[in-house]
């Protein structure tokens, strides 16, 4: 599915846009810890804290790129292991669907991502947007689901 | 929407400011629409820091306000107060925006981290601006406690908190209390009489009336919440009348059916009408149902005929007891590690080896051998005696990787008493490192070496196996770097501990969580080791982690101390930002209902629509992000906060 999109790659400069969705409970905490302990990763996910990663509505992914999102990263608790009890099973079955979703539409796999970062994984933390960083930068600027302004 | 919003940014004196330029955040935030003050100052969090918070809140009437600064973790209840006290608006108005450890910290350039401080910034500022004015709930407390399991910390915990006046329930699912100490001979380091200590603590459980205890007793369900759980346990009939019963021994010495006794870990016989032993608490004999022969008068009914005091009731049937409490401890104890599992060391196969429970049952005046030291083979004093420590510990291969932490105390101990009970005999410890942190522990394993001439071989035992009569173990000792084979008497072994085989269905029943080695987990290993997750449950002994007796009582009584802190006020705040229903919207399809994992939606109204039990709702959100006509939505981090959210972050 990774070459439905024929866009620009790798264009100099280029600077994904990336939504970072993180559980209060978990991966903010963990992102917290990566600040402790002063590790370094790229600044172009901007986190926004949710109370379960089970709030996450299929919405807010299409709605962020359908502003402009190159990426959209959603981090829960690992699975088992939820603040909430089950609100991340909920997570996982949904966001599961929403990547049947955006293949349908043709977007890049690489584009939406989940992962499970607890509040003690500071190092998985920074690795994992590093590499999804990565990851987007390779895709270019995401125009499937922008809307035309 | 509000309309007069303040913004705060900290420096964090260099800790921000040397990655972010707080002065551009401050100025270009005070372009944002709705925002009419902007200010940015070295610490936010020092006292005149906060001073200019409160004044710039009352000086500008500014209905709402954000504060750039750390993790909310950290100062949001700070700015919050600020907010509430010096400001004298509704602190649910404030809101952090983290741009010291999501962003200063973690990067290096400053056009970047400035950039994305901007974006966080302006996030938290249209959020705030239709965040709406809370007040936190307030809900009624049950001051009566539930502990589960009556091991030495239930004991401690339930003690405690009767002494504090609170009524307690006490639940234990064997017929007496006592858990493991009470099968103890003598206890590390100073050698008391485990039973002499615990006994008096036994009686007073029973004599207490702020105690009720419940034995052969199990929970089964729980509802409600912190304040209000309501419990309902299942307790076995015993089939004799405890106010009855005058322990005279009449009834277990007609009893045709002999099965192995648990409390001597089965190296005696008991009846199917027992006492587990003489000070058992409640003191009453009990009947063994899947022991008996049919709790029929026409098969047996032998005991029941020679009772005098007429105390035996063939007739009784289990009950289901429900119990309103505010507030649960959790002291489910251990289990040894299963012998199933160490075939290599003949355990289960051989009957001269023995885990360390059955050494202290063998060294106990009250044990199988009334305290002499004897094979359980042929009844022989043994001479050598080799104990083997990690039994099933520090393994993450094959079986346990977690240190069990008292088994290198437990085994110097055992070593130490067996000189005691066979002064010519000779004692060898396998160890891999001694651990012995504690108050006179280390001194106690060196007087082990030399006084009483215990031979400690630092290395692994490959295997165990009997030849004519004795037991022969292979190992290595790495400090000589040679292969050890040792003709031994009997063998004990230091098996691991884990979480008691209820554990797991207790968690489950609790919603608590366990950890990866299925103990219960604490809610922050640092900070709240005797909290579960979940608020008004309470944690103690040895069903948390492994750890010794006088570490379980610190946890027991630091249990109830938190219980009796709990429970201290008439009423309980409840956190405000919880689920919302728009009735207009909602069609009463069930989805939310469903989702909610603590069950706080229900249809109601004469148009079966959703409605949130505010006490029970925790505000996860789960609901919103089911509700396919955005007709649910968790207070102050609403559908459309996040989506002006996703707008901020993304510049449109």
């Amino acid at each position: 599915m990774a070459n439905v999109q024929e866009t620009a790659k790798d264009e100099p400069g280029f600077e994904p846009k990336i939504v970072a969705f993180l559980c209060k409970w978990c991966s903010s905490a963990g992102s917290d810890l990566a600040g402790v302990s002063r590790l370094q990763y790229p600044s172009n996910a901007v986190p926004i804290t949710i109370m379960c990663s089970g709030s996450m509505s299929p919405m807010f992914v299409l709605s962020a790129f359908n502003k402009g999102a190159d990426g959209v990263l959603v981090s829960g608790c690992h699975p088992g292991d939820c603040h909430y009890l089950k609100g991340n099973f909920y997570a996982r079955r949904k966001i599961y669907l929403v990547q049947k979703l955006l293949q349908f539409i043709g977007l890049e796999n690489d584009r939406f991502r989940m992962s499970w970062v607890s509040a003690a994984e500071g190092v998985k933390f920074a690795g994992v947007v590093d590499e999804f960083v990565k990851d987007v930068k390779k895709l270019g600027p995401q125009t499937r689901l922008k809307a035309k302004r | 929407m509000t309309k007069r919003t303040g913004v705060f940014v900290c420096h964090c004196g260099n800790n921000i400011a040397a990655t972010v330029d707080v002065a551009r955040v401050a100025k270009e935030m005070g372009e944002v629409e709705g925002v009419i003050f902007s200010k940015d100052y070295v610490y936010m969090c020092s006292d005149p820091g906060q001073s200019t918070m409160a004044n710039a809140i009352k000086d500008n009437k500014l209905d709402s306000v954000v504060v750039s600064c750390c993790s909310p973790t950290l100062h949001e209840k700070t700015f919050r107060d600020v907010t509430e006290e010096g400001g004298e608006l509704n602190p649910y108005r404030c809101e952090i925006a983290n741009i010291r450890e999501q962003c200063a910290w973690v990067h290096k350039e400053k056009p970047k981290a400035t950039e994305k401080a901007l974006k966080i910034t302006r996030a938290a500022i249209k959020r705030v601006q239709n965040n709406q004015s809370l007040t936190p709930i307030g809900v009624p407390v049950t001051r009566r406690v539930m502990v589960i399991g009556g091991g030495v910390a239930g004991i401690q915990a339930a003690l405690d908190l009767a002494n504090a006046g609170l009524q307690v329930v006490l639940v234990e699912k064997n017929p007496t209390v006592g858990g493991h100490m009470i099968q103890l001979s003598e206890t590390f380091p100073t050698l008391d009489c485990s039973q002499c200590i615990l006994s008096p603590k036994m009686v007073e459980v029973s004599k207490n009336k702020n105690i009720k205890l419940l034995t052969q007793a199990e929970v089964q369900e729980v509802s409600g919440f912190v304040g209000n759980f309501k419990v309902k346990v299942r307790q076995k009939a015993i089939y004799v009348d405890p106010e009855k019963c005058k322990i005279c021994d009449d009834c277990a010495k007609v009893c045709p059916t002999v099965v192995p006794n648990e409390y001597d870990l089965n190296l005696t016989p008991r009846r199917a009408i027992f006492i587990p032993y003489a000070q058992a608490i409640p003191a009453t004999y009990t009947l063994d149902e899947s022991a008996c022969l049919g709790l029929n008068p026409v098969v047996c009914g032998k005991c029941a005929d020679v009772c005098e005091a007429d105390a035996i009731n063939y007739d009784m049937r289990p009950k289901t007891i429900v119990e309103e409490v505010g507030a649960i401890v959790v002291a489910t104890g251990f289990d040894l590690y299963g012998k199933e599992n160490l075939g290599e060391y003949g355990m289960g196969k051989y009957a001269d080896v023995l885990d360390g429970l059955q050494f202290e049952r063998l060294c106990s005046a009250s044990g199988p051998t009334g305290g002499h030291v004897l094979r359980p083979s042929d009844h022989k004093e043994p001479k050598n005696v080799v104990f083997i420590q990690c039994a099933g510990s520090r393994d993450p291969e094959s079986h346990c990787a977690y240190c069990s932490k008292i088994c290198c105390m437990y085994t110097a101990k055992h070593a130490t008493l067996y000189k005691h009970h066979v002064p010519d005999g000779q004692a060898y410890v396998f160890y891999i490192d001694i651990r012995s942190g504690g108050k006179g522990y280390e001194e106690f394993v060196q007087r082990s070496m030399e006084r009483d001439e215990v031979m400690y071989l630092r290395g692994r035992v490959s295997k165990v196996y009997e030849n004519n009569g004795s037991m022969i173990v292979k190992g290595v000792d790495t400090i000589s770097g040679k292969n050890v084979e040792i003709e031994a008497d009997m063998v004990v072994l230091a098996l691991a501990m884990q979480p008691s085989k209820g554990t797991a269905d207790v968690a489950k029943t609790l919603k608590i969580g366990r950890d990866k080695d299925g103990f219960l987990a604490e809610a922050h290993p640092k900070l709240r080791p005797v909290e579960s997750v979940t608020a008004g449950i309470f944690l103690a002994g040895a069903a948390q982690a492994p750890k010794d007796i006088p570490e379980t009582v610190c946890q027991a009584s630091a249990a109830a101390s938190k219980v009796i802190q709990l429970l201290s006020k008439d009423e309980l705040m409840h956190s405000p930002a919880i689920a919302k229903v728009r009735l207009s919207h909602c069609t009463g399809c069930e989805m939310c209902v469903q989702a909610c994992p603590y069950g706080a939606i229900s249809l109601s109204g004469p148009n079966a629509k959703a409605s949130v039990n505010d006490v029970l709702c925790e505000g996860c959100g789960t609901c919103q992000a089911v509700c396919l006509r955005a007709a649910i939505d968790v207070k102050n981090i609403t559908q459309m906060q996040v989506h002006d959210m996703i707008n901020a972050c993304l510049g449109v």
